[in-house]
Parts: C-alpha cells; structure tokens; sequence
C-alpha cells in the first residue's frame, strides 16, 4: 500500500498572543524569530500512514507546496519514519488560492503517481480552511471521507471512523481514497528517533517548480484567487476578569458559587 | 442582485437550527441586494419541511426527490446540488459549516468551479460585492474576504448568525428539480453509526457548559464535571489536550476543530485557553475560568476566576451549587 501525506509548513499556531503579528502589506502573519512546524493534523496522518506501513507493508511518501524552507519540513517527516519526500516549490504558486493549491498537488500525486491513499490534515493550523481534502479528491476523481482519525484495511478495502457531531461512523470505501484526518488517542504522532534524523538530513528532497508539473496557469497565482482578502485585524480583548479571593480554596469556591447565583447565572 | 441557495436540513416539518441561522442570513443578503434566496430541500420522498420555508425567507423551494437522496451521502449531495445549481444560477451558495457541509462544500465548489469560504460569521453585500467574514490562525485574527467573481460556496459556522425571523403568510414558489443520478456515484457507505451517549443535554444546545482540560491530569475526574453539569442541568465539554488523550468522546471536544458553543455560563477547568478553544466558547455569557496559573490566557476572556487547583475547589463548589439551586 501507497500512502502519500499532503503536509503544510507553517509557523508554531500555539505562539501566546503576544507573540502573533500580522505583515500590514501582505495581510499574513509574520513570521519573525518562530519556529516551523508541520501543521498539526498533518501530524497525526503521517502517523495513520506510518502505522498502515506497519501493518500491511508498503511505503510512505510526504508531499509539500512551501517556501524552499519547507523542505525542512519533508526532512522532518523523513525524520518520523517516511520513505520519500517531495517538495513543490514556486514562488507564484504559494500565491494561489486553495483550488489553485489543490491543483498544484493533484498534479504533484499525479507525477508521483496515484497512491492507495493521499490523507491530508482535517484542517490546517494557519488559515484552516479544512477543504485541502475534499478539493483534492476531486481534482484527482477519487472518492473522500473527511475528518477520519483512524483506517483500517479490510478485505481489500478501506474502513475509516469518521467523526461527527454526536459520535462517529464507520465507512467503507474502495482505493484510491482521499482522507482528510483529525486527532485522537490513537494517532498521537511518534517522537522521530535521533538516528532517522541523520539519516533524514543526509537524504535528496526533489524540488519541483510549476514548469516540472504542466500546470493549467489560469488555476494558479493570485490572479486566479476567487476570493481576495481585503483586511484582516486582531480583535482586542479587553480583560474584565473577577478573581475571588478567600484564605482557602474551599471559601473561594463557595465565593463562586454565591456571586453566580447573584449574577442569576445558576 | 445575489441570488442565495441554501440547503435546508430539518426534522419532519421542523428546519433544524443551522438551517434557520442559513437562512436568516440568506434573507439578510438577498435583501440588501435585490436578490432571491432559494432553499433546496432534497429527500426520498416529499416532506413537510418545505411548506414552513417561505415563512422562513425563502422565495423559492426547490424540492428535488430521489430514492439515492434517502439520507446524507457525500457523492450523491454532491452531484444533486451541483445538478441544481447549475439549473438555478446562484451567486451565493450557504451550507451549514457541519460534517456535511465541510464535506459537501469544497467539492461543490470544484465542480463549480467556484470559490469557497469555511467558517463563515458574517455574509455581507457591499455595492455589487459580497463580503464574507471568517476566523484565521486559530481564531486570532478575523478576515474579511471579497469575492473576485461568482459563484461562491460558503459554509456557516453555527450559532454565529442570527436565525431567520418567521413571517407568517409570506408564499413563495415551490418548484420541484428532476435530477439524474445513478447508483454507480456511491463510493463510501457508511457501515455503522456510533453516537455517544448524551445524558441530558446536547453539548450545543447546552446553556452551562462545564469543560475539562489537561489540568485535569485524566478521565477520572471528568465524573465531578459532569456530576456538577448535571446539577446545573447543563453538558460536558473539553478541550483537545483531553479529547486526544482518549480522556472523553471526541464529540465533547470545544473549538476550532471541535463545537461551538454559546451557553449562557461555561466553566473551564484546567483549561489554559489557547486561542483554537476560545475560538469555540467566546461566545458565551459568562465564562468561569478555575486554574492554577494565574497568568493562564483563559483568564483574559473569564469574567469569573479562581486561581487555584480545582481538586481543592470543585467539590466545595458542587457542594454550595446543590444548596443554592
Ligand atoms: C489546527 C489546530 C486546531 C485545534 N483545535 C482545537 C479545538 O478545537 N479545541 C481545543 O481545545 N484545542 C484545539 N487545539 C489545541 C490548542 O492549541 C491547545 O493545545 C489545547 O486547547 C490545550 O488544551 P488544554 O488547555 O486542556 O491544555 P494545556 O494548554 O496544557 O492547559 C492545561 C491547563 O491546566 C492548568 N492546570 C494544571 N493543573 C491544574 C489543576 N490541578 N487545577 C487547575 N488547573 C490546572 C494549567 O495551568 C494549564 O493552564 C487546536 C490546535 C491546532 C493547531
Ligand atoms: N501547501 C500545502 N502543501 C501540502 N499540503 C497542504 C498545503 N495546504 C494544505 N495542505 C493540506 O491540507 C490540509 C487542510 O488544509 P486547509 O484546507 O488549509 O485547512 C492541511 O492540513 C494539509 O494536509
């Protein structure tokens, strides 16, 4: 089995406030001193696929549109335990909008050539649009679940749990699948090993640009963004915080208890 | 003029509440625009939904039937709604930002080729432009985002709109959309369905929500939240640290990732409150935060806190809320 996971490099989304800046011309977040990460639900798919490898054999491959700093990124998956990395990397393209994106990586899969399953993060850390899934599952004709946090392989086929509001379902899907994946106890991503960090370093990340992928240009870039941003703001919160006080904790909880019920709140 | 299809969800004649928030802002956009809003009831069979929408806002509901439409399925909503809005020509499409929407909507827009926008708080006309509102980066920063050309397929996040004001008598045109739609689309099934059980209320309708994170070191007491949730007749929540630790159900889980909830009180214990929780409890009215870090970002958006462990201080607090209520 084949499994190619879509991962995306982005700045550390669990920074204090204090820390988050916004670029005022390119209205995205500055990056500043912060440290990278592969974004966290894309964590826990490269650890779906890696156990799928595990199981059943096969092999591993992360893919990423990114800055050329990415690559750190595919180096930290070759780090977890993945067997190849791929890189698209192209400045024009990082412009495009998440059909544009999805489109860039339907053709990257399509050059690597169509896995048993392309998983991608459920939603991303940084814009969370939580469509990267399902867009590239048509972009590819291939069916989708999204928001899985465990598959199995069963006679041939895929069973994957789904979330969803008040539980989960079990769905059956024949390969080539799209899985969108979220966390649970049972996708915890592994701490990569010191030896397959060296390893990962010493290993090739082939870069492709736009010219390598025979991209259709009017589905990439800025101008082919069918929503612009036009401003983004920080919203201030003021804080009004009420801290009761009382020599125990046990007063300050009866405290509490007494001033929502003077609010009228219990 | 923007003409707004909606995909109404309910219950026998009853719109659920995700449906009546769609609407309410279809009506809002179509209104400021001179434009229609249409709402698209698919099913089986005919239901008696369709008749309370035109109180609703709709203008016009289009009824498509089919013996594939017998319940959600990704690949058959998705051709069905693709066939009627290349027949309806919207400029707007609003699903509700649920497990179905989140499927539905980006595929849609594919085979429109149109855009898409998640998480939608506010929809807004501005001359001939469309404005749609959404969080980013984890709910810190709120962008405004302009359409470039149409349609676009939006999703509402729930509890965030204001639901549509009924009307009665106001009518509307009921027209009823053949479709084309073959067996051979199916390409998942759902082989199970496990809901967890809810004991008294649902997480999102809850009006007290008692929440339990990290701080709380592991599922064992979990049973005092839902002990004093129960006594203030509310539900359960938690954050991701106790969702993925397999602590509770991942349907209890609060924010970005998990449910919106906008109760009237939220207690939030051992929760720090990283901005991808707040982004699904801010909402709510008055918000009690305990914890042992003073400095804890929960306490920049409580109005209530204690500083403090909450071994210490729960059961004195369930203990004084059984002799207050
Ligand atoms: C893309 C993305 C989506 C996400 N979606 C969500 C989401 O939907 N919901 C969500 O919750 N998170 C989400 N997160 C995770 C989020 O960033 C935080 O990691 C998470 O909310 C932390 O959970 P926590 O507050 O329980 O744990 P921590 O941040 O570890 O906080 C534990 C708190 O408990 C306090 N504490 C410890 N001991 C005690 C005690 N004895 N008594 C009282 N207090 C104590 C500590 O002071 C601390 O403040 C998401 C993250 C990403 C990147
Ligand atoms: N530039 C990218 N490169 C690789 N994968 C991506 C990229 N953008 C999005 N994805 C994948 O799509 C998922 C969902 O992203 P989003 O739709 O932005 O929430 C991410 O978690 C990634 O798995």
């Amino acid at each position: 089995m084949h499994t190619i996971v879509c991962i995306k490099q982005i700045i550390d989304p669990e920074i204090p406030a204090d820390q988050f800046k916004l670029d005022p011309n390119s209205m995205r977040q500055l990056r500043g001193g912060l440290s990278l990460v592969i974004s966290a639900y894309d964590q826990n798919a490269l650890e779906v696929a890696l156990q799928l490898r595990e199981k059943g054999g096969g092999k591993v491959t992360a893919l990423c549109l990114g800055e050329s700093g990415a690559v750190g990124a595919i180096k930290s998956a070759l780090g977890m335990g993945v067997d190849e990395g791929f890189l698209v990397s192209d400045q024009p393209l990082l412009e495009s909008d998440p059909c544009g994106v999805a489109h860039v990586l339907a053709k990257a899969i399509q050059k690597i050539g169509v896995p048993d399953l392309v998983l991608t993060g459920g939603v991303s850390g940084d814009t969370g649009d939580k469509v990267m899934g399902p867009l590239l599952a048509e972009a590819l004709g291939l069916p989708c679940v999204t928001f899985v946090s465990k598959v199995e392989v069963k006679d041939g086929k895929a069973l994957v749990r789904r979330i969803v509001e008040d539980g989960y379902e079990l769905v059956e899907a024949a390969f080539p699948l799209v899985a969108s994946i979220i966390s649970d106890d049972s996708n915890v991503p592994r701490y990569s090993k010191l030896k397959d960090i060296m390893a990962a370093a010493k290993k090739q990340v082939p870069t492709w640009k736009a010219a390598d992928l025979g991209l259709e240009e009017a589905r990439v870039g800025a101008g082919a963004a069918r929503l612009q941003v036009r401003d983004v703001s920080v919203p201030q919160r003021e804080s009004k915080c009420e801290i009761l006080d009382g020599e125990t904790p046990e007063e300050r909880a009866e405290r509490l208890a007494l001033r929502l019920r003077e609010l009228k709140v219990i | 003029m923007t003409d707004v299809l909606v995909l109404v969800e309910g219950q026998g004649s009853v719109p659920t509440q995700n449906t009546l928030e769609l609407l309410g802002a279809a009506r809002r956009l179509a209104d400021a625009t001179q434009g229609q809003v249409k709402a698209v009831v698919l099913g089986a069979a005919p239901t008696p939904l369709t008749a309370g929408l035109f109180a609703c806002g709709a203008d016009q509901v289009l009824r498509a039937e089919h013996p594939l439409l017998d319940g959600y399925q990704g690949d058959v909503y998705v051709a069905a709604l693709t066939q009627i809005a290349g027949q309806a020509e919207p400029q707007v499409i609003l699903l509700a930002d649920d497990s179905c929407g989140k499927e539905v909507a980006p595929r849609l827009a594919h085979r429109l080729n149109a855009g898409v926008v998640t998480e939608v708080l506010a929809v807004e006309g501005d001359g001939p432009a469309v404005l749609f509102r959404r969080q980013m980066y984890g709910g810190r920063t709120i962008a405004t985002l302009v359409a470039q050309r149409f349609p676009v397929v939006a999703t509402v996040k729930p509890r965030t709109m204001a639901p549509a004001s009924e009307l009665a008598g106001r009518t509307g045109e009921e027209i009823a959309v053949a479709l084309t739609l073959e067996t051979s689309l199916v390409r998942t099934k759902v082989i199970q369905k496990v809901a967890e059980e809810v004991r008294g209320v649902k997480l999102e309708n809850a009006r007290v929500v008692v929440s339990g994170g990290r701080g709380l070191k592991g599922p064992e007491p979990f049973k005092q939240l839902e002990e004093l949730a129960q006594l203030l007749r509310g539900a359960v929540g938690a954050s991701r640290a106790a969702t993925d630790a397999g602590w509770v159900p991942a349907s209890w889980q609060v924010g970005q990732t998990g449910k919106t909830v906008s109760p009237d009180l939220y207690i939030a214990v051992g929760i720090s409150g990283a901005t991808q929780h707040l982004a699904g409890m801010t909402g709510s009215k008055t918000i009690v935060a305990i914890n042992t870090d003073p400095d804890a970002p929960i306490f920049k958006v409580a109005h209530l806190g204690i500083v403090g462990d909450y071994k210490a201080i729960l059961p004195k607090f369930i203990e004084k809320c059984k002799e207050l209520t």
